[in-house]
């Protein structure tokens, strides 16, 4: 099963490092978000915490949006997805390998989108790299397994990009909540550590309840989609 | 089915005829007057908008087990009505917050994730309308995730500071206050039964009309 779960997530990382085609969209769509947001919040030249925090994660997931988009799209060309699903692999190993491309990538995204918070707001966001760690890894496990699994199955609507946004964004808004309290938290003038890790241990546990509605609905929603 | 929608239409018709006489003559709260007797319709539309959302979540995962249409008329039926019930929340809500708070909307964490459910529901529709191919357990995945956000709308208030008043209000109600709240909570449900029925009616008519028309054309009557 692990093996599988490599075996997908290792096309996905030589497709992307061939074409480094998500990677690098993401990122510049992510830094334009970012300049755009910061015309409305600066001010004298720095942000507040809670408007780098805010800045950040909007930042993550207009651009986590992008690139669940073109992750499916992959599968579409060709109808790669019908020939992963011919395969004998079991179903969640297709899932489970597509999520954690998407998560990689996104990851790869945030790293350059904080050390550019730091650059351009002033943020300490290195000062607790522990916990912002956790909060970042926490919180795309979380978008990345609601959104791959809905941007898989929105592969032949016509108006797909729209209704990820329509589906996606209401239900992992609580991930955004968690994320950008708990940076927010860790930008204060005295960081309240406590609560940036009362926001982990909140990401945790949406993270194993959707992981497991995802992986218990993969099934039966791929295979009313083939 | 129609004996049913006839019967819980009548209750709903006569909770509506009775609840607004035993409203005004409850008590008036000392502290909000008059405004808090939005409290007798709004709290009901909540609760029945609740029990909507998990039954859409109920009939979804029947439909993703099952795949079975009567499961799936049932959900797409109660999230019809979980944005009904939904809008009908915010709206009371909102003039209860102008009134007790001087503002429309104020960004209380259970006011913005109630609002965040209404939008789960009516992304579910959206999906129904839009979504193409496999549309339909899409959907139903959505009400399931939907489902599961609920509880953290709960967890989010016991965390956070809230405005709102608090849910242990409704067990402590003084009896001149809870009949008249329990008459509208029964007055809500049939109504919300009514509705649903009469939905539930509806499709079942148009997958007749469906199958007969996919009849007729099997057999050369269609022009």
């Amino acid at each position: 099963m692990l093996r599988l779960v490599g075996l997908v997530l290792w096309k996905d990382l030589v497709v992307e490092w061939r074409t480094r085609e998500i990677v690098s969209t993401m990122l510049f769509f992510a830094v334009i978000v970012m300049l755009i947001f910061s015309f409305a919040f600066l001010s004298e030249g720095r942000a507040s915490g809670d408007a780098v925090a805010g800045i950040l994660w909007t930042a993550i997931a207009f651009s986590g949006t992008l690139g669940l988009s073109r992750a499916a799209d992959r599968e579409r060309d060709g109808d790669a997805l019908r020939a992963l699903l011919l395969s004998p692999a079991p179903r969640a190993a297709l899932y489970l390998g597509k999520t954690a491309g998407i998560v990689i990538f996104m990851l790869a995204t945030e790293l350059v989108v904080a050390a550019l918070s730091t650059v351009l707001f002033g943020a300490a966001l290195s000062a607790h790299a522990a916990e912002l760690s956790g909060l970042l890894l926490l919180g795309t496990i979380g978008y990345a397994a609601i959104g791959g699994l809905f941007s898989l199955m929105l592969g032949r609507a016509r108006s797909r990009d729209v209704l990820l946004a329509v589906v996606l964004y209401p239900i992992i808004v609580p991930v955004i909540i968690a994320g950008s309290k708990g940076t927010s938290s860790l930008l204060e003038s005295i960081p309240d550590l406590a609560a940036a890790r009362y926001w982990i241990k909140f990401l945790a546990v949406f993270d194993i309840v959707f992981v497991t509605l995802a992986l218990w609905a993969f099934e039966p929603l791929i295979v009313e989609r083939g | 089915m129609k004996k049913m929608f006839v019967l819980t239409l009548s209750l709903a018709a006569l909770g509506l005829l009775v609840s607004p006489w035993l409203i005004l003559r409850a008590p008036q709260e000392s502290t909000m007057g008059l405004v808090q007797k939005i409290f007798y319709y709004h709290v009901p539309t909540a609760m029945v908008d609740f029990l909507t959302i998990y039954l859409c979540g109920i009939a979804s995962v029947a439909f993703l087990v099952k795949r079975s249409p009567r499961a799936d008329a049932l959900a797409v039926a109660s999230a019809e009505l979980a944005v009904v019930f939904g809008a009908c929340t915010l709206w009371t809500g909102s003039m209860w917050a102008r009134k007790a708070w001087g503002v429309w909307w104020t960004w209380d964490v259970r006011l913005t994730t109630f609002a965040l459910c209404e939008m789960v529901f009516i992304g579910y529709l959206l999906v129904r309308s839009y979504g193409g191919p496999g549309s339909r357990g899409l959907a139903a995945a959505l009400a399931l995730f939907g489902c599961a956000d609920v509880p953290l709308i709960y967890v989010s208030v016991s965390i956070w500071r809230t405005m709102h008043p608090q849910t242990t209000v409704v067990p402590n109600l003084v009896k001149p206050m809870a009949v008249p709240f329990w008459v509208a909570v029964f007055t809500m449900l049939m109504l919300y039964l009514a509705l649903l029925l009469a939905r539930l009616l509806h499709e079942r008519n148009r997958t007749r009309v469906d199958e007969l028309y996919v009849a007729a054309a099997e057999a050369g009557l269609e022009e």
